[in-house]
């Protein structure tokens, strides 16, 4: 009895000022830490600390992003804590939530999907961490949860192919075959929308068919057979990437037909190999979409920290080739 | 005595994959009877059919496959992932190695085999659920494919290769021979030696089975073996189809397209009785269901939704339970 007693007197006289004791010292050393960081300010972002959550690795395009922000992240001598998803978002918020436990001076996210992330949002807002998003939007209501999105403007990319299509392609009545990327995505959604908004100011032009062909090369070919079997007079093919053109062009030549010249192909994300098949004549234009974001993210994030303010959406600018400019570009072309 | 071959008739699984078949094919017909023509184009066949016959080659390899593993009481998960390294490894050996389609195309057949015997050793040694056994390398297989093209796709031209995937024999699709010559080297091995039938003794039961002097461990190594070897043929022939590949992309869920031909063909997941023939019906109505998606022009975002209810429809009908009652119903409005 007694010497229980004395024990709780011991823990309440002697543990638990020694124990706050030390943990104030403790938060006194992590303030230290942060005083330095930020004395490091003066040097841009070296010694910074990023949280970056990647989607994943599901396709060159996206390699490249990646490549691109790590690359950046190194040269600018930043601590990249790099997270991939591997095509969950559950492993993305997982990401972020220990990003805020070890505290990183700001986070970038690539959401995998639009909606359902409010609440790890406002944690890292609670957490006072700056969140700039890149490549697609999330689907929030308090937009103070993120500094600025950052990415490519998928409708404008589908004007541009729209563009293109109204300046090159003459004739009247033309016939337009468009492959879809995977149904609800937010690049098949938006690439759509922009194409159909330049198509349906011009009375030359027509959409008979729209299918979707997954972003798949494989399955772009499957669709391609099909069209041109219940089509006998298809002028121009828009696909939502380059895999499906390559697929959907293996199917028009071994109908008998020259890509390129019977049916004008038009596609999106200005890969490598689209270069290539410009210059042979497959491939009439495609549009670029680039992932190589790096360099300016970390700009961004460099401005966010040093307190300025930002622009709340930042485009990249999207560029077209075609004949005229694949040649000259495709050595600089890095996926 | 009509009675009982009223029943027989009914019992016949293959009924109800030619039944569907039948729908779509109807379904066309008043259509447009387009789906129909067939013509010949620079010697050989060009049409809707043939179409669904070459592009559902790689479906049909799978199912053959699949349905072996099926019967045994199993199920095989990784098919698409092995569809994707057999892929990756004859276009690296190929474009990057500079080796020969002969060599390279062994090899490739070798691995598939290796990666399904490894499932099967999962199974049989480690005793672990064939559906987690065959989970583990459909999720690592598409990180091996990727490590094998260094994350890219790889295009390659080869002739051999060429004409596997895009070549005609006699005007018809070269796949289409490959998937005959092997379904009918199949059936001959399993109809005309007991393999077919030990496969079914282990399907109902592995301990009887056992107890009756089959060696099951080794069947089922084999039986996996061959769903390997299977998959890593239909991977080629995808590659082959569109001379490159895609280490994320090829055979992407096409576990499950192989499934259902498998179910839609008569043969239960339970294991036991199997029908490769029912499983071959099952990936052309699939094949042919796509292909009518396409031609109909089905938005992209419903065409799901026709697939799903043809291939409910198939399956209820093969369920002897809903037979009954719907006959009962029918007889009950007869009786009326």
């Amino acid at each position: 009895m007694k010497l229980s007693h004395y024990c709780r007197e011991f823990l309440k006289c002697v543990v638990l000022p020694v124990g706050l004791a030390a943990s104030a010292l403790l938060a006194g050393c992590g303030g230290g830490g942060e005083e330095s960081a930020s004395s490091a300010e003066q040097t841009g972002l070296s010694g910074k600390k990023i949280g970056f959550a990647q989607t994943g690795a599901e396709s060159v395009w996206r390699t490249a992003h990646t490549d691109s922000i790590k690359s950046e992240a190194e040269k600018r001598g930043v601590d990249l804590k790099f997270s991939s998803g591997e095509g969950k978002q559950e492993n993305q918020i997982r990401a972020v939530r220990s990003f805020i436990a070890q505290g990183v001076d700001l986070i970038m996210i690539a959401p995998i999907v639009e909606t359902g992330w409010d609440p790890v949002l406002k944690e890292a807002k609670r957490a006072r961490i700056p969140v700039v998003l890149l490549d697609r939007r999330v689907d929030t209501t308090d937009t103070s949860l993120f500094e600025t999105f950052l990415g490519s403007d998928f409708v404008e990319e589908g004007r541009l192919a729209g563009q293109w299509m109204v300046d090159n392609v003459k004739g009247d009545a033309v016939k337009i075959v468009e492959m879809q990327g995977t149904p609800g995505s937010a690049p098949a959604i938006d690439r759509q929308k922009g194409f159909v908004e330049v198509v349906n100011a011009n009375s030359r032009f027509q959409i008979i068919e729209s299918q979707s062909a997954n972003f798949r090369r494989a399955d772009g070919k499957d669709l391609m057979e099909s069209l041109l079997k219940k089509h006998k007079d298809i002028d121009v093919l828009y696909a939502h990437n380059d895999d499906m053109a390559f697929g959907a062009i293996q199917a028009i030549e071994a109908a008998g037909l020259k890509p390129g010249e019977d049916i004008v192909i038009i596609s999106v994300d200005a890969i490598k190999e689209a270069f290539s098949m410009i210059i042979a004549g497959k491939i009439n234009c495609t549009v670029e979409c680039s992932p190589l974001l790096g360099p300016l993210a970390f700009d961004v994030a460099e401005k966010i920290l040093a307190g300025e303010e930002v622009e709340r959406k930042i485009v990249m600018k999207d560029e077209v080739f075609d004949a005229t400019n694949a040649a000259a570009n495709i050595d600089s072309r890095m996926y | 005595m009509s009675t009982v071959s009223k029943r027989n008739w009914r019992e016949n699984p293959l009924i109800w994959p030619t039944a569907g078949l039948a729908l779509v094919v109807a379904f066309n017909l008043f259509f447009g009877a387009e789906f129909f023509s067939i013509s010949i184009q620079d010697g050989h066949l060009y049409g809707n059919l043939v179409d669904i016959l070459s592009q559902g080659a790689r479906v049909m390899l799978l199912s053959l496959g699949m349905t072996l593993v099926i019967a045994t009481g199993g199920v095989d998960l990784s098919v698409g992932a092995v569809m994707a390294i057999a892929g990756a490894l004859v276009a690296a050996l190929v474009e990057r190695a500079g080796l020969g389609f002969f060599v390279a195309f062994p090899a490739a057949m070798a691995v598939s085999m290796l990666l399904g015997v490894f499932n099967g050793s999962l199974v049989v040694f480690a005793r672990i659920q064939p559906i987690i056994a065959t989970l583990i390398l459909m999720v690592a297989g598409r990180g091996v494919a990727q490590l094998i093209t260094t994350s890219d796709v790889i295009i390659f031209e080869d002739p051999v290769l060429e004409f596997m995937g895009q070549g005609y024999l006699l005007g018809i699709p070269f796949s289409l021979w490959l998937v005959a010559a092997i379904f009918v080297g199949m059936v001959l091995l399993i109809r005309k030696t007991a393999i077919g039938l030990l496969i079914e003794a282990v399907g109902d039961n592995e301990n009887a089975s056992r107890f009756s002097g089959i060696n099951a461990s080794q069947l089922k190594l084999i039986v996996y073996g061959v769903c390997g070897l299977l998959a890593g043929l239909a991977g080629v022939l995808e590659a082959a189809s569109l001379s490159a590949a895609d280490p994320i992309k090829s055979g992407e869920l096409r576990e499950l397209d192989a499934i259902f031909a498998v179910v839609i063909g008569g043969t239960a997941l339970t294991g036991g009785r199997f029908l490769l023939l029912g499983s071959i019906l099952g990936a052309i109505l699939l094949q042919a269901l796509t292909v009518t998606l396409y031609n109909v022009g089905v938005p992209a975002a419903v065409a799901p939704v026709p697939k799903a209810i043809v291939i409910v429809a198939v399956c209820l009908l093969q369920a002897p339970r809903f037979r009954t009652q719907i006959s009962k119903i029918v007889g009950l409005r007869r009786g009326k």
